[in-house]
């Protein structure tokens, strides 16, 4: 039952009954997170969030997060462009196969990057010979990541230039703008927002990326030990660092994402 | 709240034990009257404890023995949030004595012993043959993080070799140093001689006279809250016995 009638000139309201869920929905959420503040060891936070591993761990997630964005932008907005401009037979199956890190467990992530760009992999030895060594280093951690977080950004920014639409990049080069230029001029500025979100929530999956790091990268403190990594080890011997940097992550995570909101203003 | 995270967890382990089991092709018991003994242990005892649990059912008529394996710092903290385990097998006594401190295990003995072997990839690309070898630059050794046991043993036998290894990457866990040399993307790892015996063919081993200075202990003892107090005991008592022990050496495992 509406609140709200549902007219043009007054806004529609909601069901009553989405309330209940939807704040269930958002306890569900914010509780653990609650529940994990509560445990943090505030008397030593500083310290624990300062010692010499965590600042590698954090500076090296910090690093490698911005490099796979990066990679993100440049190979996920042309496939972007691909998918939602193009039309050719099998885009439906191409569009669906870039999804497929997106619901791949990280671990087989791992596992199929480590038989690609590992010593032994289809590509590893070219590599190899190429005087390239993937296998734990830091590339390694950027490929892993860029892996996951690069459906991220190939859906949000085909969404939004599928919602934009082609109207105007057909009016601007009915003037005789080239194709560059249309999508330098028109394409790009239209779907800024898109892009923008595309590439926050890459950011922010890289930062979390664990398991195709740990199978693929191996672990190495300022090497290869991203924060997640660090969280994992620290679990072992001293809960409270484990909860201390989980914290810290998540406040990281929180304004990277709030920063960008703010760009956007209200959605 | 925290009965219920226990249950949680217990319900938890008890499926990954059921899994554990089905998959292996032990008897499914799901008849009613059947008594269930609830074994934690070590995740490096997996294949030795499913052939003791194997002959711990064939010996007892209508029990079911669930057996839950994961990392021993993991089943501590389980035991300690509730979790209904009726025996712990763990990797090392350091994680046992924790439980002994809160009085939740009931005199834990030594059942098992485990050393540390060089685990190449086959045909040992990179020419392997000793200890000091895995000091070499050219080697991409790969070792557990100091944080966990076999990180500690690893870090003990080098310095009693007074050899400063530098890993390309310091693992979770054994079984992720295996990985590794399993997957060809480390040329050596340190592992427990029974990692190197149930890979197979997956890697070789190369067995060094320094591996002496970190023997790890593995100790075994009934829950002190145990649901199946005697049956508990039963069970520690055939790791225990001649048979048990001989199951062990099978995979590897020395004698305390």
């Amino acid at each position: 039952m509406p609140v709200t009638a549902p007219r043009a000139e007054t806004a529609v309201g909601l069901p009553r009954w989405a309330f209940a869920p939807a704040a269930v929905g958002g306890l569900f959420v914010l509780l653990p997170l609650v529940a994990m503040a509560t445990r943090v060891d505030w008397s030593s936070y500083w310290s624990l969030i300062t010692s010499e591993s965590a600042r590698a761990a954090l500076l090296l997630s910090l690093q490698t997060s911005a490099a796979s964005t990066v990679a993100c932008l440049v190979l996920g907005v042309p496939m972007a462009l691909v998918l939602a401009r193009c039309r050719f037979p099998g885009i439906d199956l191409l569009r669906s196969l870039v999804m497929v890190p997106l619901v791949l467990p990280p671990v087989v992530g791992g596992i199929a990057l480590l038989y690609t760009f590992g010593r032994r992999g289809l590509l590893g030895e070219t590599l190899e010979v190429a005087g390239v060594q993937v296998a734990f280093s830091t590339t390694a951690v950027v490929l892993a990541q860029t892996f996951v977080a690069l459906p991220f950004l190939v859906t949000s920014l085909e969404g939004a230039l599928r919602t934009a639409g082609a109207r105007y990049e057909a009016v601007a080069a009915s003037l005789g703008a080239r194709p560059t230029t249309v999508l330098r001029r028109v394409t790009l500025p239209l779907v800024w927002p898109g892009l923008l979100s595309g590439a926050v929530l890459s950011f922010a999956r890289a930062l979390g990326e664990f398991g195709a790091t740990i199978t693929f990268a191996g672990s190495l403190q300022g090497v290869t030990r991203t924060l997640p990594l660090e969280i994992y080890l620290q679990r072992e011997t001293d809960p409270d660092a484990a909860v201390a940097l989980s914290l810290l992550l998540v406040v990281v995570a929180v304004l990277v994402i709030a920063a960008t909101r703010r760009d956007r203003g209200p959605l | 709240m925290r009965k219920h995270i226990a249950a949680g967890v217990a319900a938890l382990s008890t499926a990954f034990a059921v899994t554990a089991l089905a998959g292996c092709g032990a008897p499914a018991s799901g008849d009613v009257g059947t008594t269930t003994l609830t074994v934690f242990a070590a995740a490096s005892l997996k294949g030795s404890f499913e052939d003791l649990a194997e002959q711990f059912e064939a010996a007892h008529d209508g029990v079911d023995v669930q057996l839950s394996f994961a990392g021993s710092s993991d089943l501590v903290a389980q035991i300690q949030q509730g979790a209904p385990a009726d025996v712990f097998a763990s990797a090392d006594t350091a994680n046992m004595d924790k439980l002994t401190a809160d009085d939740l295990v009931v005199e834990p003995q030594a059942f098992a012993t485990n050393t540390l072997e060089i685990a190449v990839p086959p045909g040992n690309p990179a020419g392997v043959e000793s200890l000091q070898d895995l000091a070499s630059p050219d080697v991409k050794l790969v070792l557990c993080a100091p944080e966990v046991p076999c990180g500690a043993a690893s870090a003990k036998v080098a310095e009693a070799a007074s050899l400063d290894l530098r890993p390309v990457s310091e693992e979770q866990s054994v079984t992720d140093v295996l990985g590794k040399v399993i997957a060809g993307e480390a040329d050596a790892g340190l592992v427990y001689v029974t990692d190197v015996a149930s890979a197979g063919d997956a890697v070789e081993g190369v067995e060094f006279p320094e591996s002496d200075s970190a023997v790890n202990t593995y100790p075994i003892a009934p829950v002190t809250d145990a649901d199946e107090a005697e049956l508990a005991e039963e069970f520690v008592d055939l790791v225990l016995s001649d048979e048990g022990q001989q199951t062990l050496t099978g995979f590897g495992f020395a004698a305390p």
